[in-house]
Parts: C-alpha cells; structure tokens; sequence
C-alpha cells in the first residue's frame, strides 16, 4: 500500500506539520510512478537508472533538508525522514540510498567547505547532474576510522593521493567522491576531506561490489594510484577531517534509523495487505489469531522505532541530540527492521521467500543497518561511554 | 493575465466510503481527504499558463467548503498554493456535503466577481466524491462567459483560448473569446507533484476568506447508499466453443447487446 496515514503513523503524526504530510504525499507520488514499476527490474539488474537522479530533483526529493542557497528546498530533518519513508514505501531500497548517497556525502562539504566548494560542489549534485559519493572504509578501516591509511602527500599545489576506499555507496557511478584520507600520523588529528572528482588521472572503480541487499545500488570499491588533489580540493584545514566526521556520524545514524522503522513500516503494510487477501483453510489468514498476533507484535515494534528516531530526530533539530542517544535509537530502529521484514516474509511464506516481493527484499535491506554507519557494536560502545558504562 | 482555479476537497479514491448513520452523508472518519485529482490537474494548467504568459500573470485558487476535520477545504487550498498558485480564497461552508451545485456556483460565481477582470476560470471536470459535473457550466451562466467542458487541451493568445475537447470517439476543438470557463479532463495537464520548497512557500501566501450567505437551494440529497453487491461471475465454457453461449447471454440476458 502507498499513500494514507494507518495508525502507526497517526501515533506519531504530531511531530509533523502540514508541510511534512504534503511533502510525504508528494514523494509518495512520485515514488509510487517513477521508483514502484521498475522495482523489481532495477534490484535484478543491480542498477537503477541513472535519469532517476534528475527526475527525483525535479520533483524535490533530492536534500530537502540543505539550504535553499545551495539548491535544496531550506526544509529541515523530518523532510528528509519523510522523503525517506516514501521512498522504501516504493520497494526498491537501493534506489532510495542511492539517490540518498548525497546526504552523507555532502555534509563534510557543508561544514568545512569555503563558499566557493560549496557553490561548486553541492548545487549540481542536488540537481541530480551530478552523483556525489563519501569514501571513507578501506580493506583494513572500517569502524575503526582513526585506522584510515589513505595518503595524500603534499606537493605542490595540492597532494598525491594514494589508496584504496570499499563500499562506497554510489561509488560506480559518482562524478565526486569525498574521501577522507591522511595528511599525518596522528590517528585522528592527521585525517582529512578532500573532494575528488571523476576522470581525473590514477582514480578509477576497482570494482562493483555485490551485496545481499540494497540490490539497486552501485557500490564499489575505489582506488587512488598516485592520483593530485589541488588544494583547491581540501575541505579545511588540514587535521579537520576526524572532528568533522564524528559530526556528521549523528545526521547519517539518524538516516539509517529512519531507514530503519521505514523498512519494518512498508513491511509491516504489506503484511496486513497480504494476510486479507490470502486464503487459507477456507478464510483470509488475517483471521486466525496467531497472524493477527504476529501483525499486533510487528505494529508494536515498528511503533516503537519510529517514534524513537522521531524524538531523536526532533532532538536532532533542536541541537540537544548527543552521539550516545543515536547510536542507541539507530540500533533499535535496526533491530525492529530486521525481526519485523523477517516476520513479513513469514506472513507471506513461499510468496515472501521469493525476489519478486517487497518483503522478500526488504528482509535483505535491513540486514546492512546493524552494519553500516558504524556496526551495533560500535553503537553499543558509543552508548555504553554515553551512558556512564565505560570503566 | 488573471486566473481563477475552482478546487474541492474529496476522498481519495482509494479510500472505502461509509456511509454515515444518517444515510445520506458519507462518514468521514479514518479518510482521507485530498486535493481533486481533475482539480489538480487544472491546477497544474493554469500554472503552465501562466509561466507561458510571463510576468503579471496571477493563478487564484478557490474552494468553498468547511475547515474541520480531515474534510479541510483550507489545507486543499494550500495544496494548490503548493503546486504554484498565487494566492487563496476560502469560501467557509461548514454543511458543503451535498449541498446544491447551484448554490456552490453562486458562491464561486460571487467570489470571484468580488475580485474584478478574469480571464480565465480553470476547474475539474467533476468531483469525484459526488460526481455531479454541474458547477463548471453553471458558473459560466452566472459569469456569462463562454464554457467548454472536458478540455484535454488548452491555448491561449490574443484574447481568445483554443480548447480541445474530448467529444465521443472524436476530438472537438473550439475557440473561446475571453474571459471563458473551461473544465478539464485528466489530460488537460501532467500530473505534477509539489516540490517542498513550494510547500514550504506555501504556507506562508494568502488565504482570505469571503462570506458567502448560504441557501439550502431546490436540492436535496435524500439518501446515500453504496453500490449494490456485484453479481456473480458465470463461466460458460472454454475456447471458441464458448462464444454462441456467451453471445447468446450478452444478448439475451445481459441485453448488452443490441442489433
């Protein structure tokens, strides 16, 4: 089901006001003619169109939340949530993320870059003209970030860099990169944000990575041989790199979250769908307790996550939101999606084990949010210091 | 250039109807309420029409209709305010469920006299809640301007709007000197999603409100039921051997076929 407020979202409507309810119509809109027909044909084929990124900033969708300076609409995080929600609702979560690579990749843009990067760097992308992607895990760096050993070497005007970057999302595709890299050896005052763009001499795609889900997505792996960075290119200062990521970590956690209880949310929907049209033993499924039961228990944690990244995204917005707080909302948004989409496809037994479901791939998106973004584990010690734990 | 849209609140029509305990109104609880889908897209005209005609074009959206509950004429008014219009007028009618389509077109009639020089009044070719076609020809009787109904195509230059309209099996195309009424069909115009920075701009154009002193009119609606249960299927058979018997049914039982 696309479109209308079901209870789950009547519970949490008051964090919304009218331009976030037209707004998620809207994308509902256009997810459900331009992303919802060729769902299933974009996840087999591992790549959804690329005309997809204008058409999607033709109508809005692209960094609602940047400021209109830049080419955004000036709107604020529960736009973002919203347009989100809408566009998992259409069953293709990789398209979603891969039109989402921008809110992750053009932070660090907006926080260190002058005037000038930003005037350069962030409008196209928002236009849909341009992919922007951030490369910031290696083979031997993932959540331990300060581990980073992507060089960039003064010289010059600029630096070489040297290195490799894996699972960078919209990384097969994008026109620029930001990469965070070493410019010395203190593990995390020596990092830095540089912009690299695409064509330019020693960086090239590796590969393109295959996943379990968020099927229609390129992701891949990057290598950096030898490749000048002019300094024009450095978002910064040297150093800035490390401070300016733990910053960005909250706006991407929270996304993920969002993900999160949107992906167990159209689940849950198509689950309700389902168990009122199937017929078994002579009456819909909807009828026997036990699936009734498994909805209501699929309702309520799917409640539960939604209204939590809510109340953190308001926290978010307000300033009061601290890295414990996500961390702790992400790996609960993360959990319900994963029990929830398994619940669905067991609602909808053979039909919900087979690719051309939503639930089907839904049960393979939600596998990635306990990973990405920092793994739950890395949450969990992020609470844990958060919380008093630490010794 | 200034252009009046006429838009009404309505179920979407996804949304299972009830009737309400009275029996003649439908109830409104758990549905939804949306923007038109005809009025959305001569919305989206009169927007087109009004980028083509340059600077000092104006788009005024009007609805008459009540502001509590999900059935909020205000916030359709401020859905075509997203999709580009200028600027609203709210016509308030707390009782506007079945009332007179008549009475409706004098209300639209009267509030966009109020106003002065038009050029043009866009609206859909009906409602899809009660699907009564009417206000768009009666208001241009009482506008005494020139109506076209079921436009899919619509131009304007030098003082005139060359309409093409969808006649049966044929397209019809007329010439309408201004100021004219015309009342679109789906393909009047794209179907166009309002971006958020139009929304969020939204909210802050004007919405005035004029008083329209309502009569009950020469029109009641006396009872609302849903429709009847479909009758069920019959298969008569398989492959070409099936068709005398199914002609003959078409024919004979279903008299849906006349000679």
């Amino acid at each position: 089901m696309i479109g209308g407020m079901d209870e789950i979202d009547r519970f949490c409507d008051s964090f919304l006001d009218d331009s976030h309810r037209a707004f998620r119509e809207a994308a509902r809109g256009f997810a459900k003619q331009a992303i919802e027909p060729h769902a299933y044909a974009w996840e087999e084929a591992e790549l959804f169109d690329r005309g997809l990124y204008t058409q999607a900033a033709e109508a809005g969708l692209l960094g609602p939340s940047f400021p209109e300076a830049y080419g955004g609409a000036g709107g604020d995080v529960f736009h973002l949530l919203v347009s989100t929600e809408a566009l998992i609702e259409a069953g293709c979560t990789g398209a979603a993320v891969g039109l989402g690579s921008l809110e992750i990749a053009l932070p660090p843009i907006m926080i260190l870059g002058s005037e000038a990067q930003k005037q350069r760097f962030v409008p196209p992308v928002l236009r849909g003209e341009r992919i922007a992607a951030l490369a910031i895990s290696e083979p031997g760096a993932g959540s331990d970030v300060a581990g980073v050993r992507c060089l960039a070497r003064p010289e010059g005007a600029g630096y070489r860099l040297n290195g490799s970057k894996l699972y960078v999302t919209s990384g097969v595709r994008a026109d620029q990169v930001t990469v965070l890299a070493r410019t010395g050896l203190d593990p995390h005052a020596g990092l830095s944000f540089f912009v690299v763009e695409k064509g330019w001499e020693g960086f090239r795609v590796s590969r393109a990575l295959k996943k379990t889900g968020w099927r229609a997505s390129d992701t891949a792996e990057l290598a950096f041989e030898d490749v000048f960075v002019p300094t024009t290119h450095r978002l910064g200062e040297e150093g800035a790199g490390f401070a300016c990521l733990m910053q960005t970590f909250l706006g991407e956690r929270l996304y993920l979250a969002a993900q999160g209880y949107a992906l167990a949310h159209a689940a849950w929907r198509e689950a309700v769908a389902y168990s009122k049209a199937r017929e078994a033993f002579g009456r819909p499924i909807a009828g026997f307790q036990v699936i009734r039961h498994k909805l209501a228990d699929m309702a309520a944690r799917t409640l539960s996550a939604k209204v939590l990244t809510y109340q953190c995204a308001a926290q978010v917005r307000a300033g009061s939101c601290s890295p414990a707080q996500v961390a702790l909302v992400k790996n609960e948004a993360a959990r319900a999606a994963e029990w929830v989409c398994r619940e669905a496809v067991q609602v909808l037994g053979g039909m919900g084990y087979m690719r051309e479901t939503k639930v089907e791939r839904f049960s393979r998106d939600a596998r990635l949010l306990a990973i990405g973004g920092g793994t739950s584990e890395i949450m969990n010690e992020i609470a844990s210091k958060g919380l008093g734990l630490a010794p | 250039m200034r252009i009046f849209v006429c838009v009404k609140a309505v179920p979407d029509t996804a949304a299972r109807i009830k009737v309400d305990k009275d029996g003649s109104h439908i109830d409104p609880s758990g549905v939804k309420f949306v923007l038109g889908p005809y009025d959305a897209r001569a919305v989206a005209k009169a927007i087109s029409l009004k980028e083509a005609a340059g600077d000092g074009a104006e788009v005024i959206a009007v609805s008459a209709g009540g502001t509590k509950g999900e059935r909020d004429a205000k916030k359709r008014l401020k859905d075509a305010l997203a999709l580009g219009a200028d600027r609203g007028i709210l016509i308030p009618d707390d009782g506007c469920e079945n009332r007179d389509p008549l009475e409706v077109a004098k209300a639209l009639a009267a509030a966009i006299k109020a106003e002065g020089e038009f050029s043009l009044v866009l609206l859909g070719r009906t409602a899809v809640d009660d699907q009564a076609m009417s206000v768009g020809p009666m208001l241009g009787a009482l506008l005494g301007a020139p109506c076209v109904t079921d436009a899919v195509g619509l131009e304007i230059a030098g003082g005139k709007a060359t309409v093409t309209r969808a006649a049966e099996g044929r397209q019809q195309t007329v010439e309408l000197t201004l100021p004219a009424v015309v009342s679109g069909q789906r393909d009047l115009a794209e179907e166009k999603y309002p971006k958020l920075k139009e929304i969020l701009k939204a909210g802050k154009k004007p919405i005035a409100d004029f008083a329209y002193a309502w009569t009950d009119g020469g029109y009641t609606v006396t009872a609302l039921e849903p429709p009847p249960e479909p009758v069920a299927g019959k298969i008569v058979g398989e492959g070409p051997d099936a068709v005398p018997e199914l002609f003959n049914l078409l024919q004979n039982e279903a008299k849906k076929l006349s000679f």
